[in-house]
C-alpha cells in the first residue's frame, strides 16, 4: 500500500512541476511539441530513477557513516550530474537509436533542479532503496505527464490567436498556472480516501 | 579552531571527490569515444558560430550536420557568413558556388519623418513600436510608415540599425548580416529585404489610395503610374497603388528619369553621394 500511496503522491498530488514548482526550465523550453516532450519526459524519468537510488545509498553508506550529512546538497549535485554525463556517454556509445530518442535531452537535465528536488526529498522523507527508486519513477513519469499536457496546450495555442505580447513563453505560463489549478484537486485527502490512510 | 578544520576539511574532501569524477568522466569519455563525422567538424569550422538561425535549423552545428549527411543540399543559407564562409562550404561540399549572388540587406522603405508625414495623436506610451501600434494602428496618419520607435533597433543582433533625427531608423548596409529578425519584429512591416547592390529604391510602403497618402504624407507613393507609363524599362510597376521596383532590371538611365519625374519624389537615390 505504501508503494501505490508513493505513486500517487509524486504522480498528482505533489506533481513536481506542477505542485512544487520544480524543473520549470524544461517545462516550458522543451513543451514546444509533444515529440521533443516525450522525449525529454522519459529521458528525465530515466535520470530520477538512477539518481534517487545513487543519492539513497550515498546517504546511508557515505554521509550518514561519516557524519557529514551537512554535505548533503553538494555532493548530490555533483554526484547527479557526473552521472547523466556518464549515461550519456554509455548510451552514445551502446545504443545509438536510444541516444538519438534521449540523448540530446540528457546533457539538459545535468542541472535540472527537479532530479535534486526528489532525491533530497526522498532522503528527507526517509525512505528506503525501493521506495526512493519509487518515488525518482513516479516523479518522472509525473513530470512526464505534465509535460505532455503542456505540449498538447502549446500545439493548440500555436493555431490560436493569441495577443502578440503574450505569444511564446508568457501564454505557456498562464497556460501552465491553470494546469497547476487544476491539480489542486488531488490532494492528501483524495488520496486518504482512495486508499485508506 | 576545530570549526575551522571542519569546514576546511569538508572543503578538501568535496573538492577531492569533485576532481575524481572528473578523472573518472574524463577516462570514460576516453573509452566510450565515438568517432564524430568528420564533415561536420571541418563545416563547424566554417561556419560563423553565431547560432542566429537564419538558416532555418537551430544552430551552426544542426545545419552542419544536415549538410554532412546530404539531407539539405541547399549550400547557400547561411546568410550571416557572407561569401567567405559559402566558399568554405562550397570546397567541402565539392559544389561550385555562384559568386553572382547578392548580399541582401534590410532597408526601410519608408521616408515620412518628423514634419513630413501628418500625426493624428500625440503617443506617450511605452516606447515600443509593438505597444504603439497597439493605440489606433500607431500615431501616424499613414498607417503603413515607420513609427520610429526602434523595435527594430533593439532586436537586431549586430547593431546595424540606428535612429535618425526625424524620427526614423536607417540601416547601415555595410554592417546588416540580412538575418531579417528586424523584417518580423516590425508591426508595420515597412523593413524589407533588398539587394545590396540596387541603386533606386521606393521609400514608401503606402497601400492606401492617393488622395488618403496624400493628406498623410508628403512624400508617400501616390500610385499615379507614371514611373511605369513613360519609363517602361525601368522596371518600376504600380500594384496596389504603390510602386514596387523589379531589383533585376538594370537600368540606371531610365530609372533615375523615373525618379525625377515621380511627383513624391519617393524614389530614391540608395548610396548618398
Amino acid at each position: 500500500m505504501t508503494y501505490i500511496g508513493i505513486i500517487l503522491t509524486y504522480v498528482f498530488v505533489s506533481n513536481l512541476v506542477l505542485s512544487q514548482f520544480l524543473g520549470l526550465c524544461p517545462f516550458i523550453g522543451v513543451s514546444k511539441n509533444t515529440e521533443s516532450a516525450v522525449g525529454m519526459g522519459f529521458a528525465v524519468t530515466f535520470v530520477m530513477s538512477l539518481a534517487t537510488l545513487i543519492t539513497w545509498a550515498l546517504q546511508h553508506f557515505v554521509l550518514v557513516p561519516l557524519n557529514i550529512v551537512f554535505l548533503q546538497t553538494v555532493v548530490f549535485i555533483l554526484v547527479i550530474a557526473s552521472l547523466v554525463q556518464l549515461v550519456e556517454m554509455v548510451v552514445r556509445k551502446y545504443s545509438p537509436p536510444l541516444y538519438q530518442a534521449l540523448g540530446i535531452y540528457l546533457p539538459l537535465i545535468t542541472t535540472n533542479c527537479g532530479v535534486l528536488g526528489i532525491a533530497l526529498i526522498s532522503v528527507n522523507a526517509s525512505y528506503g532503496p525501493m521506495e526512493s527508486f519509487l518515488a525518482g519513477l513516479s516523479a518522472g513519469i509525473g513530470f512526464l505527464l505534465a509535460l505532455l499536457m503542456m505540449s498538447g496546450i502549446r500545439e493548440r495555442l500555436d493555431t490560436e490567436k493569441v495577443p502578440r505580447h503574450l505569444k511564446g513563453a508568457p501564454i505557456a505560463f498562464i497556460s501552465g498556472g491553470l494546469m497547476a489549478l487544476a491539480f489542486m484537486a488531488f490532494d492528501k485527502a483524495l488520496l486518504t480516501n482512495l486508499i485508506g490512510g | 579552531m576545530e570549526g575551522i578544520l571542519r569546514i576546511l576539511y569538508a572543503f578538501l574532501s568535496t573538492s577531492a571527490f569533485a576532481a575524481l569524477l572528473g578523472l573518472g568522466l574524463a577516462a570514460a569519455a576516453r573509452r566510450f569515444h565515438v568517432e564524430k563525422d568528420k564533415k561536420v567538424e571541418e563545416l563547424l569550422a566554417v561556419l560563423p558560430g553565431l547560432n542566429c538561425g537564419a538558416c532555418g535549423y537551430a544552430g551552426c552545428e544542426a545545419y552542419a550536420e544536415a549538410l554532412a549527411a546530404e539531407d539539405d543540399d541547399d549550400i547557400t543559407k547561411c546568410s550571416p557568413g557572407g561569401p567567405e564562409t559559402l566558399a568554405g562550404i562550397g570546397t567541402l561540399m565539392g559544389q561550385e558556388v555562384d559568386a553572382s549572388k547578392v548580399r541582401m540587406v534590410a532597408r526601410l522603405a519608408c521616408a515620412g519623418g518628423d514634419g513630413i508625414a501628418a500625426r493624428e495623436f500625440q503617443y506617450k506610451g511605452y516606447m515600443d513600436c509593438e505597444a504603439a501600434k497597439l493605440h489606433f494602428d500607431g500615431d501616424k496618419g499613414c498607417k503603413y510608415g515607420c513609427l520610429g520607435l526602434g523595435s527594430c533597433v533593439k532586436s537586431c543582433p549586430v547593431d546595424a540599425i540606428d535612429y535618425t533625427s526625424d524620427g526614423l531608423v536607417k540601416v547601415d548596409e555595410a554592417t546588416c548580416i540580412g538575418c531579417e529578425i528586424c523584417v518580423a519584429v516590425c508591426p508595420t512591416g515597412v523593413m524589407k529585404m533588398v539587394p545590396e547592390n540596387i541603386e533606386w529604391f521606393v521609400a514608401c510602403s503606402s497601400t492606401d489610395k492617393a488622395k488618403v497618402t496624400k493628406t498623410n504624407c508628403s512624400v508617400g507613393c501616390i500610385g499615379c503610374r507614371i514611373c511605369e507609363r513613360k519609363f517602361p524599362d525601368s522596371g518600376f510597376i504600380v500594384t496596389d497603388n504603390l510602386s514596387v521596383l523589379d531589383y533585376t532590371v538594370q537600368n540606371g538611365e531610365q530609372q533615375e528619369g523615373a525618379a525625377q519625374a515621380c511627383p513624391p519624389k519617393c524614389i530614391i537615390r540608395t548610396k548618398e553621394d
